[in-house]
């Protein structure tokens, strides 16, 4: 595979100095640095759909750069120092790799702001991280599965177990019980984040084993595709997914990054972009849920709505104790909420679910 | 515990083992031939993009099988005239072949992405497709599964039993006694070429037709090379390699019900077995120099020059 990935770096490269090459002088230059295709219809494309409505919003005051398909490796630092080098003033990396390449070419261009999604390392004044807390819509999901279930049965697809994952089976899961007790997840771990082919037999694997609605941690919409065939249920995942199974999707919860683009690209042009740590949730739109399947109950919907309401006014936490994780311990004590140092963290599955975290 | 999953089970191991059978298969002649063609992932995403554009665009399922069939046929065409008639190395240009071909797919599926298509229908016959267990069992799939097979037992029956056959095995073999004896080893290696393509694009057809009905960029994801590692693993044998396929297949999706019943698996374990599997039968055959003389074929991977 080091062929592909060398040549996938030529192919960036040579796609930057494309898209430099049509960028008007003078003005503010933002760089966005792609993990995958704009057209995955998941993580990369709703990253695109924010540079497209900063496009919208800040008009001629802005010209944009992206570079699609850029390994997490070398060939990163390379594009993000290209970029950097000519004249772009902010430059944001979108995946959990670019955070060492990130960092190393922020250092050295201390003029140029860097924005780097769901990393935590910030060693230079000159970059900010942020994410979503994808969690809260997978809560406002859970609600709705736990209630839409027949067999008590949710499947879900996960990728891999990293806290992120793992937090939100846990937030499904403790969701879904809220609403019906006697909720059973069955998760399968597919080890990859993008195999159309395995995600969809893994739904198969587990609507053959009586479950009738499934979630996916993983990015390509066949798992819904299969629910749709199977005449079961599911939530798409990072963007709305509705055109590949329509009576199959239930929801999505939609990665949002548009506002925050928007708002860090004119806090560089003001000159009061300050260095943070971002971690956004429904209040701030970062999340969003995608429109509810004409299937779900009103009373359903209502719940669900309500539980997003009450997350964005603060009297809902996903993660409120007492929680206890499978040993019987308690992780999070009765009144308390899960800071979010444990969230970022979260490496047990809360008690209830089945089966083990794969080491 | 139920076993109700378990026929649900077997036909999606049907699913999974179906595309690789086409790609191992057409692979073993294109070997069998004394060619070795690194192409076939891209062949396969070639045949995928070009059979659901069809799909979606004619709605005709035997069509898009077709076009499926053409592009592998026309991306190993290049590989073709490249290797066999301007002699360029075959490992060089076959990894070419693959990275040209994920990267033209990506290119000419870019306003395929989020389009839907049904998928292949499953045979249905009245009466027999009912009766339970056997009838889904037997009866129950796509008209694509059962031309793997029929297309196993025809290349086996083809390299074992006719002239043609023996004349493809005999330029593997000893390409300039072929030559001396008055055959065309490069004609015979385009064709064993040409079919391999096609086979490849059919294989790839299934993943984007009947597997999981949509495009996405990459979707074959490295199942070329499972089938490139399934014709080493079956010693060039296409009934080894369809029951090699089934085994390949079979193992992850067993290892995804075996997590859902809360069995534990390692995944990247499994993942990871064909290619051990392939290995320890590299071994094998190598360590005993009359065996491999009875598997590999002799002139695998080299070129034929006319004068050499």
């Amino acid at each position: 595979m080091h062929f592909k990935s060398g040549f996938g770096g030529a192919v960036a490269l040579a796609v930057a100095a494309f898209g430099l090459s049509t960028a008007a002088e003078a003005q503010m230059k933002v760089g966005f640095v792609y993990v995958g295709p704009i057209g995955d219809h998941g993580w990369n494309y709703q990253h695109h759909q924010g540079l497209l409505e900063l496009k919208k919003a800040l008009g001629s005051k802005v010209t944009t750069t992206h570079v699609e398909k850029v390994p997490e490796n070398a060939d990163a630092t390379r594009v993000i120092t290209k970029l950097a080098s000519t004249g772009h003033n902010l430059i944001f990396t979108t995946s959990f790799g670019y955070m060492n390449p990130t960092n190393k070419v922020a250092k050295r261009f201390p003029k140029v702001t860097f924005e780097h999604a769901t990393g935590y390392k910030r060693l230079s004044p000159n970059v900010s991280t942020y994410s979503a807390r994808f969690y809260e819509g997978r809560y406002v999901a859970g609600k709705i599965v736990g209630k839409m279930t027949k067999t008590n049965t949710i499947g879900y697809v996960a990728s891999f177990p990293i806290p992120e994952v793992i937090r939100g089976i846990n937030a499904t899961y403790l969701s879904a019980k809220s609403v019906n007790p006697k909720i059973k997840i069955k998760v399968v771990w597919v080890s990859t984040w993008y195999d159309p082919g395995k995600e969809a037999d893994a739904a198969k694997a587990l609507i053959d084993q009586g479950a009738d609605v499934i979630m996916q941690h993983t990015d390509s919409p066949a798992p819904l595709q299969v629910a749709e065939k199977r005449g079961v249920y599911a939530v798409g995942q990072a963007s709305d997914m509705r055109n590949f199974g329509k009576k199959a999707h239930l929801t999505a919860i939609v990665n949002n990054w548009a506002p925050y683009y928007v708002a860090r690209t004119k806090a560089v042009m003001d000159g009061n972009w300050q260095q943070q740590n971002t971690w956004h949730g429904f209040k701030e739109g970062m999340v969003k849920m995608a429109p509810y399947n004409s299937a779900i109950p009103a009373d359903v919907v209502k719940l669900a709505e309500d539980t997003r309401k009450g997350i964005i006014a603060g009297t809902i936490h996903p993660f409120e104790g007492e929680i206890r994780d499978q040993a019987g311990k308690v992780r999070i004590p009765a009144g308390k909420r899960a800071d979010d140092g444990l969230m970022a963290g979260m490496n047990f599955y809360v008690q209830g679910i089945d089966g083990t975290i794969p080491k | 515990m139920s076993i109700d999953w378990l026929v649900p089970a077997i036909l999606t191991i049907v699913t999974a083992a179906t595309p690789l059978v086409f790609a191992a298969v057409g692979e073993t002649v294109v070997e069998k031939a004394g060619v070795l063609n690194l192409g076939v992932e891209g062949m396969m995403i070639m045949g995928a993009i070009a059979a659901f554009a069809t799909a979606v665009s004619t709605g005709s399922e035997v069509l898009a099988i077709l076009a499926g069939a053409a592009a592998g046929l026309l991306l190993s065409l290049i590989f073709g005239v490249l290797c066999v008639y301007l002699q360029s190395n075959q490992v060089a240009t076959g990894l070419a072949l693959t990275i040209f071909g994920l990267g033209l797919s990506a290119l000419i599926g870019h306003s395929y992405v989020g389009a839907t298509f049904d998928g292949l229908a499953k045979l249905d016959i009245p009466g027999v497709s009912d009766i339970p267990t056997i009838g889904p069992l037997i009866f129950g799939h796509d008209v694509l599964v059962y031309l793997s097979v029929i297309s196993v037992a025809l290349v086996a029956w083809f390299l074992n039993s006719t002239r043609a056959g023996l004349l493809v095995r005999a330029v593997g073999e000893n390409h300039d006694a072929a030559h001396s004896i008055g055959y065309s080893v490069m004609l015979v290696r385009m064709g064993a070429i040409l079919f391999g393509g096609a086979m490849a694009g059919i294989g790839g057809a299934y993943l984007s037709v009947a597997y999981t009905p949509l495009w996405v960029e990459n979707m074959t994801a490295g199942r070329g090379w499972i089938a490139l590692a399934l014709v080493v693993f079956a010693s060039w044998k296409p009934w080894r390699a369809f029951f090699g396929a089934y085994l390949f297949g079979g193992i992850t999706i067993i290892q995804l019900y075996a997590q859902g019943m809360g069995v534990e698996v390692s995944a990247q374990f499994l993942s990871m077995l064909p290619y051990l599997a392939t290995i320890l039968v590299l071994v094998v055959i190598s360590r005993d120099s009359a065996k491999a003389r009875l598997n590999a074929p002799a002139c695998l991977g080299k070129n034929f020059h006319v004068s050499g």
